[in-house]
């Protein structure tokens, strides 16, 4: 019987699906799946865990973990570590799990495979498959000494459904000191609520965009369909757009389900970011723009006319 | 002020990946400074000037790293390390580049450690945090903004578009995020002076460190390339007919919306 330990994580008081799609990668390699959920008024959300692929949910809560840090954290953590004693280790590929997952790595002598995409065989067989150059090529990788761990990179893996699992919850007390990082001030900029790298749909603009009110029309787009903007590096570079929204090998490696690429003319170092996204649209004015060779659909035209008339579109689809 | 660099020298973003028997194709590839740790360099040189201090560049590599090392001198570094690890380590992971990184810093007097936050080759961001843990230090990863006032320091970290403002104190582990500074070009009399600086060659045996206890803990068995994608459909006709058409794809056919 294998053993996994997975931390789940609630953004703005809700669960992430990242979360879902580790637990559901952690049942691919073990057989027993406890979850953790760390922080401050989480322990609402145990429950669904329980129902979605976790066996047992241990819920740590101290108003010291209301922002992540990774002393905090990882002392929780490597409490859970010795009482859950597990094969294998999950985080989600997040700001916090990139963060934390290394930490966890280090004091445990142990590889970690990082962004990981899919996953092949099962226990100590599993291979992982994870992107390098940014998705420009891919690996193999297996384990070949201590425990297994890894992040995953969301929107790649298939959660499970609810009624998948019918675990307990049990809350746990830890023993928390010496937090050398202290988190201040936290200010939300994120656009509209969707993070990118867990957005389903992205509607991204380049130099094409021409000034940072041209993105009005993008983030319009976005809005309709739930997804989030981001850009290229030119469009950052001419400070059209925050550094935060930039797509790229510099900048977000995003795998969403439908990718708007809006006057992006389709630098190879882009297009390491954006590639894997399932569906790609290319709108750009010239027809021999680079991005139109990895696009699955292309509109040759000025952003500005087609963009709002695809918006118009949608909202009478979406209507009916 | 001790202030060390962690370096790694990467592949140009323009480069595309080609495979030759499993392996990257390196022949004639462009290398540059990895863009994230190009930023870790400028922020040390701009702490060094404001609080005087020695910056310290280190690398895991072969002597072809010498090359981005000799850059960084140029743009203002005033020490470069590079650990040759090739003849006793094969296929090093994470786990082992962090080991012998540690090991090499464990022995010198560090007030500040800065790296960029991922590398984009490998792309996962584990060595500098695995260092910070092994040297028993604190550390802030994808900082934007670093201000130091003794051996108090702020620092502003992006966390998925979000800002944290983070108190803590040197020493310190910090990586660099896109946004924290406009890193510089090495000037002309930045290059000759280059030439001149110390560069120091170290291997495993120098460090005291044993190769058995830093074999990989991970094994890349397989590389492949994404397969090449089919031409996709160029839409035609009048625009407002292309954008109906489009939408439709989208439902219908493609089903994300």
């Amino acid at each position: 019987m294998s053993k996994a330990l997975v931390l789940a994580e609630s953004r703005d008081g809700n669960l992430r699906n990242v979360s879902f799609e580790a637990i559901a990668a952690a049942n691919l390699v073990a057989d027993e799946v406890v979850v953790a959920l760390i922080g401050q008024n989480v322990a609402a959300d145990a429950a669904q865990l329980a129902t979605r692929g976790a066996h047992q949910v241990l819920v740590v809560e101290d108003e010291r973990l209301q922002h992540y840090t990774p002393d905090g954290y990882g002392q929780v953590f490597m409490q859970l570590l010795d009482r859950v004693a597990p094969d294998v280790i999950v985080f989600g590929h997040t700001s916090l799990g990139k963060d934390l997952s290394p930490k966890i790595a280090a004091k445990l002598q142990a590889g970690l495979i990082s962004d990981v995409t899919s996953i092949e065989g099962s226990g100590a067989d599993a291979s992982f498959i994870r992107p390098i150059y940014s998705g420009k090529a891919f690996e193999k990788v297996k384990v070949s000494e201590g425990k297994t761990l890894f992040t995953v990179r969301p929107n790649n893996i298939e959660p499970l459904a609810e009624g998948s699992s019918e675990g307990t919850v049990e809350s746990v007390t830890v023993e928390l000191k010496d937090l050398r990082t202290i988190v201040s001030e936290v200010v939300r900029k994120a656009t509209g609520g969707v993070d990118l790298s867990e957005a389903k749909v992205i509607v991204a603009g380049g130099r094409g965009v021409k000034s940072s009110d041209g993105f009005a029309p993008l983030q319009e787009l976005a809005d309709l369909l739930g997804g989030a903007v981001g850009a290229s590096r030119g469009a950052c570079d001419a400070d059209y757009c925050d550094y935060a929204l930039q797509i790229g090998q510099t900048g977000k490696v995003v795998t969403p389900d439908l990718y708007i690429a809006c006057g992006i003319s389709g630098a190879i170092q882009h297009l390491a970011g954006m590639s894997n996204a399932k569906v790609i649209v290319a709108i750009n004015k010239d027809p021999e723009a680079n991005i139109f060779s990895v696009a699955d659909y292309g509109i040759v035209g000025d952003l500005f006319d087609v963009v709002p008339l695809l918006t118009a579109e949608f909202k009478k689809m979406l209507v009916h | 002020m001790e202030i060390y660099v962690l370096l790694k020298r990467t592949f140009d973003t323009e480069e595309a990946i080609q495979l030759e028997n499993g392996q990257i194709e390196e022949d004639g590839a462009e290398f540059i400074i990895n863009p994230y740790d190009e930023y870790a360099v400028e922020e040390a040189i701009r702490v060094r000037d404001a609080q005087s201090g020695t910056v310290t560049v280190v690398t895991v590599g072969p002597e072809d790293a010498d090359k981005e090392l000799r850059t960084a001198l140029a743009m203002g570094a005033d020490q470069a390390v590079r650990i040759s690890i090739e003849d006793d380590i094969e296929e090093a992971d994470h786990y082992s580049i962090s080991e012998v990184l540690a090991g090499y810093l464990k022995e010198q007097t560090v007030d500040l450690i800065i790296a960029g936050n991922v590398a984009v080759d490998g792309g996962s961001g584990q060595v500098a945090p695995r260092v910070a843990e092994l040297l028993d230090i604190p550390y802030v990863t994808t900082i934007t903004k670093l201000e130091l006032n003794g051996t108090d320091a702020v620092v502003t970290r992006d966390s998925e578009g979000d800002t944290e403002v983070i108190k803590t104190s040197l020493p310190l582990l910090v990586t660099a995020q896109q946004g924290l500074n406009e890193p510089r070009y090495p000037s002309l009399p930045g290059i000759m002076k280059a030439k001149k600086k110390p560069l120091e060659e170290l291997e495993l045996s120098d460090l005291e460190l044993d190769e058995d206890e830093l074999a990989p803990r991970l094994e890349t068995v397989e590389r492949f390339l994404p397969p090449n994608k089919a031409a996709g459909k160029i839409l035609e006709g009048d625009l407002s007919t292309q954008v109906q058409e489009l939408a439709s794809l989208l439902r219908n056919e493609a089903k994300v919306v």
